[in-house]
């Protein structure tokens, strides 16, 4: 029989080690315990967008871009932007040694049916993470869903100012660029082409989205010496703008600012134009019209409308060939749609592809699907090659920050895909403010939420 | 003034779609006894006739020698009009310019036959069925032909342009005395508003000046005595249930300039088409054209700044107040029979 000599020392010593020995499963434990655990070979995201409704169109080309980034993740295909991604933890053999499969929802741009259809694919598939939407309500909506739930949302196309400002959510992030953003890349270019002394009329979509761009465009245009002449909200249901447009004529402003996306764009600047505000003269100025946020669709559903329309994107096909190397990835993203589909892709399958791009690297570089991992790979990471340039994944409020391109409807279109000119790209420190901007201002990014 | 004669003008042309919407509805509602809840995707298929009309004269194939490179870098072919190939450049474009009234001619037929397989295919089975019915197979006809249209054609908006000399606008403020860029409209509003006009006068043409109007007239008031006449109503009846159908199509294909033709813009007037003819009185046609072109001026007024200033959101709701305060005070509506609609 032993003797035991229990000194001071030795018993610290062996309640460190029996400690950490005890201790050691809850910190595996806790690196496990987060909601829809991959247990398979497989993790499943979900790719949630409209594909009944009025963008359905946009829904469409945002799944085709989920598609492809899923294949490109496996290993198939050519890889896309995988080659020209800043970052080289992906190898195409899934996220973390799991082949990603995926699933689809239907927002029918509804926030009601988008958050059930989320839901749904947490609950029932096991989604780990949720990506994609065509509307600011919608990813409002079910990036609240996902903070509740405890899965990550990478959003697709969102522009208000409220996704990453009042309603910011530490699981959520967003790719996309914002009204404010739109708003400061533009304001330049429009004084240099239409001058200092313009006096502008709005017409604003009445929702969320509406009313943060008309507040950026007005505060950016006032600031450079615009007046606002008047701020009309339109209902979001409205296709006959006429009644709208009619008073622009008489009201003595020269510019017409038309918050309006989707198919209230397409109809109020068909309208307008039929109205020959294009041809109007106030003041010696020739009467312009501005469509703050553009995309490729809503430019093909105006038509000859769009004609010499200045607007902001948030990226643009022909950006490598127009301005060089610092937009690469674009290319190479450009050549395994096109190759695929036919056609270049929008800028809403841009933002949702390269959203899967970074999860997945965020969770490689994690080492883990646990949520709360992915928003420490996610805060503050730069990265380049995704074709935006340069790029900030901002910690304070999970919003990306890259340079904005701003654009112009093609005087002369060569065919169906070059409806729009590119006329300038901001840089991305023209666009950039400070996380408590007013405008952003309110809300809580919280902490992130695992699930479990 | 300039303002309201503006907003009046407006409402004219947006009470013109309302009026050939419910007129077609009212047409079906008095002969048949069926509430269409599919009548606003016939206005929506006419106008898919414009954009198919169009579509067919744009169809074309790739010239023999490349002429530059795709956005892939890969060889890139003209298209080449087989219209003008065949109808020389000349006509060619002239055909393409004036595709939209010209489809007028193409819709004529389609939404005709379209009216008929639609009344003895399906309609006629749910003639001695509760209204509830009908109202629930229509509209969930009304979502097929929207769901076809939208596989066919895609949920984005397809611009239609009018032909080149209706295009832009003109100074009509000029025309009433007063000074110019005061009063200024769209042309192809106007043309609009003339060709709803011409409709809905040959449309009650038909119903009184023709024998078959006059039975169709007949029948409407007292089916059963006319069918015992020995004259086979339901042919006539189906007949206007085509002829229905050809209204809302023709409204619809004229319209397709003003507003680029989606797959949803049927339902877009469905709602409001209905309370039109509830307003009008159901199974009047003059009352559905009365009320279409009254409730389009009301709202275009309601959507003035001045209006909305004193009463925000009122240009939202402005005919369902209307609807509510004249279905309280005369339930059978502006022009409706006593019987429909009321005790």
């Amino acid at each position: 029989m032993s003797k035991m000599n229990l000194t001071r020392r030795g018993a610290l010593k062996t309640g460190a080690v029996a400690g950490a020995g005890l201790a050691l499963p809850t910190v595996l434990r806790a690196q496990d315990n987060y909601l829809n655990a991959p247990t398979g070979d497989t993790v499943t995201l979900g790719f949630n967008v409209p594909q009944t409704g009025p963008y359905a169109d946009e829904g469409a080309d945002e799944l085709r871009a989920f598609e492809l980034a899923v294949q490109h993740l496996n290993g198939e295909g050519d890889g896309g932007m995988l080659n020209t991604f800043s970052s080289k933890e992906l190898q195409g053999n899934g996220i973390l040694g799991k082949k990603v499969a995926f699933v689809t929802g239907d927002t029918q741009t509804k926030s009601d049916a988008a958050r059930a259809s989320a839901k749904s694919m947490i609950e029932k598939d096991g989604a780990l993470m949720i990506s994609g939407g065509s509307s600011s309500g919608v990813a409002v909506a079910v990036q609240g869903l996902c903070q509740e739930a405890g899965v990550i949302f990478m959003a697709g196309l969102t522009h208000s100012n409220d996704t990453t400002g009042k309603d910011k959510k530490a699981n959520g992030f967003r790719h996309f660029f914002n009204a404010y953003m739109s708003a400061a890349a533009l304001a330049p270019v429009l004084k240099q082409l239409y001058g200092e002394e313009r006096r502008a009329y709005h017409l604003t979509a009445d929702y969320t989205w509406g009313w943060t761009q008309q507040e950026s465009i007005a505060a950016a245009t006032e600031a450079m010496g615009w007046e606002t002449v008047n701020n009309v909200l339109t209902p979001l249901a409205s296709t006959d703008f006429s009644s709208y447009i009619a008073p622009v004529l008489n009201s003595g402003a020269d510019v017409l600012v038309l918050n309006h996306y989707g198919g209230n764009m397409v109809n109020s600047l068909t309208q307008a134009v039929q109205f020959g505000i294009r041809d109007k003269q106030v003041n010696g100025k020739n009467f312009e019209i501005v469509v703050p946020l553009y995309s490729e669709l809503m430019a093909k559903g105006a038509g000859a409308n769009i004609k010499g329309i200045l607007g902001s994107q948030n990226w643009d096909w022909k950006l490598e060939n127009e301005k060089g190397e610092k937009y690469a990835g674009t290319n190479a993203f450009v050549k395994s749609f096109g190759e695929k589909y036919g056609f270049p892709p929008s800028q809403a399958a841009q933002t949702c592809y390269a959203q899967t791009l970074l999860y997945a690297d965020a969770a490689t570089r994690a080492g883990t699907f646990n949520p709360c991992g992915i928003v420490e790979a996610l805060e503050g990471f730069e990265y380049d090659g995704l074709g935006n340039g340069p790029t900030l994944y901002r910690a304070a409020d999970h919003q990306c920050f890259k340079d904005v391109v701003v654009v112009k409807g093609a005087e002369n279109p060569s065919d169906e895909f070059n409806l729009v000119e590119i006329v300038e790209v901001t840089p991305v420190e023209q666009v950039t403010y400070e996380p408590d901007h007013p405008m952003f201002a309110g809300g809580d990014l919280g902490t992130c939420n695992p699930g479990a | 003034m300039d303002a309201i004669i503006l907003q009046l003008l407006n409402g004219l042309d947006k009470g013109s779609a309302y009026a050939l919407i419910a007129l077609g509805l009212t047409l079906i509602f008095g002969t048949l006894g069926v509430v269409n809840f599919a009548h606003g995707a016939l206005f929506m298929i006419g106008a898919f006739c414009a954009v198919t009309l169009s579509g067919i004269f744009n169809l074309s194939h790739k010239s023999s020698e490349p002429s530059g490179t795709d956005f892939l870098g890969n060889p890139k072919y003209e298209d080449v009009l087989y219209v003008k190939d065949w109808f020389g450049d000349a006509v060619g474009a002239w055909m393409l310019d004036w595709s939209v009234p010209l489809s007028v001619l193409f819709a004529i037929p389609i939404m005709l036959a379209l009216g008929f397989i639609m009344e003895r295919g399906l309609i006629k089975h749910f003639y001695r069925r509760p209204h509830a019915d009908q109202i629930l197979v229509t509209f969930g006809l009304a979502i097929v032909l929207q769901e076809v249209v939208k596989y066919f054609y895609g949920a984005n908006p397809i611009p239609t342009a009018a032909p080149a000399a209706f295009r832009g606008s003109f100074d009509f403020g000029v025309m009433l005395g007063f000074d110019p860029n005061v009063i200024i409209y769209p042309y192809w509003r106007l043309v609009y508003f003339a060709f709803s006009a011409v409709i809905i006068g040959a449309v009650f043409a038909f119903l009184q000046f023709t024998t078959f109007g006059m039975v169709v007239r007949a029948g409407m008031a007292d089916r059963e005595t006319v069918g015992l006449l020995g004259i086979n109503i339901d042919r006539r009846f189906t007949f206007m249930f085509g002829l229905a159908a050809a209204v809302a199509g023709l409204a619809g294909v004229m319209y397709a300039p003003i507003n680029s033709p989606n797959y949803h813009m049927g339902m877009d007037f469905l709602v409001l088409s209905f309370v039109v003819v509830v307003v009008g009185g159901m199974g009047s046609l003059a009352g559905a054209v009365l009320a279409g072109f009254l409730l389009g001026i009301l709202e275009s007024f309601a959507s003035m700044n001045e209006v909305k200033m004193i009463l925000p959101g009122i240009d939202q709701i402005v005919i369902y107040l209307v609807a509510i305060i004249i279905l309280l005070t005369r339930p059978r509506g502006l022009m409706g029979r006593r019987g429909v609609m009321e005790e």
